[in-house]
């Protein structure tokens, strides 16, 4: 029970200060669940972005509910799920009941500013702490740029390429690659 | 009556809404023609910035937005779990098999596909935040020219908050309230 209270908590915490779709995150997470508690490791953590990036609901819930499953099974992914829902439902409740034009309010907008340009810093380390793991040869450098381009620039591109489509590509260019890689190392004999 | 209809529509926009907060609005758009008693197309528009300047997606802020619209306080918690619902289940599903096929090739090779791919999809979020928070993209097109194109204000406190975030041990937390601190002092 204190496990699971735990759980909650460190999800409410979390919940809080989720800003910009949950990119931003990944440093808070690789923080509070990996340096502090210990609870995962920075490569689960990256697998579990990539898992929630295919499958439905929101990316930083869907990450929640994998931690709390790891830690507690069923229990402990209700128990982190919930934690991690308990401040925004919260929020927009206060904001429903009592406060009307909050976005259009001057000190929550500039507020609201600084917060973007620390979330684009958050974005930007969890690039850079995750690229050397993850961008490890010609083939990852090219279906970075692929991927990056086609989802960045879906705009001016003439067809869309959903982003859950990219990603099952990707799953699947990925099992083709490492298959050829095994199969060169392979005839090569052992030498690597 | 009106429990069972929140609660149907905002599992059903969680079964569906594949990547992230955005992918629910299609789906929040077709609820306002369906039950225009319960939100309007404005409200979404009104709750598009509320989200972004509260934490938590969207589709989160909105279900809980519409689920207190019609059904008080109860209603805007339930419409929120209803949307969490579906993918707790399947995500659920997912761990399971993860802990058993995680050694297996194929799954090793799908995530040697997937880590760059998922990096990718991160860096154009980034992108995309930079866009509104470190330019000002009507420059490009207005006649103020390049000079006002960098909102460099915005560029000097992302260049401390990075050198920051390497340098102190601090919770990224501090980062953000900090973040806002400065926001609100300097007029961002």
């Amino acid at each position: 029970m204190k496990e699971l209270l735990e759980l909650y908590w460190t999800f409410v915490k979390i919940g809080c200060v989720t800003f910009g779709g949950g990119y931003a995150m990944l440093p808070i997470l690789e923080r509070e669940l990996a340096d502090k508690r210990h609870w995962t490791t920075l490569d689960e953590l990256q697998d579990y972005f990539a898992i929630g990036q295919c499958t439905p609901g929101i990316i930083a819930l869907n990450v929640s509910t994998f931690i709390g499953e790891k830690r507690h099974g069923v229990k402990g992914a209700i128990a982190a799920t919930t934690g991690f829902l308990s401040g925004p439902i919260l929020i927009i409740l206060i904001i429903a009941l009592f406060l009307t034009n909050f976005a259009q309010n001057p000190l929550v907008q500039h507020a609201f500013a600084g917060i973007r340009v620390c979330v684009c810093v958050l974005i930007l380390q969890a690039v850079l702490r995750l690229w050397k793991k993850s961008v490890v040869d010609p083939f990852t450098f090219g279906l970075y740029l692929a991927v990056f381009i086609l989802h960045a620039f879906s705009g001016l591109l003439p067809f869309r390429a959903p982003a859950a489509l990219l990603v099952i590509l990707s799953g699947i260019a990925g099992i083709a690659a490492a298959a050829v890689k095994n199969r060169n190392s392979g005839k090569a004999g052992n030498s690597r | 009556m009106t429990f069972l209809q929140l609660l149907y529509e905002f599992f059903k926009t969680g079964l569906f809404s594949v990547g992230g907060g955005l992918a629910t609005l299609p789906f929040l758009y077709e609820m306002s023609t369906k039950h225009p008693d319960w939100f309007t197309s404005a409200d979404i528009a009104d709750m598009i910035a509320i989200s972004e300047s509260t934490p938590g997606a969207i589709g989160i802020n909105m279900s809980t937005y519409a689920g207190f619209k019609t059904a008080g306080i109860p209603g805007g918690i339930l419409a929120s779990l209803a949307l969490a619902l579906p993918s707790v289940i399947i995500i659920l599903i997912i761990a399971r098999f993860l802990a058993k096929f995680r050694d297996s090739k194929l799954v090793k090779g799908a995530f040697y596909g997937l880590r760059p791919a998922s990096i990718a999809m991160i860096s154009a979020a980034g992108l995309n935040v930079a866009k509104i928070a470190l330019v000002n993209m009507d420059a490009l097109t207005s006649a103020a020219g390049l000079g006002e194109f960098f909102i460099w204000k915005a560029l000097i406190l992302a260049v401390l908050i990075f050198i920051g975030l390497r340098k102190l041990k601090w919770s990224p937390i501090i980062f953000i309230a900090l973040s806002a601190l400065v926001g609100i002092l300097f007029r961002f």
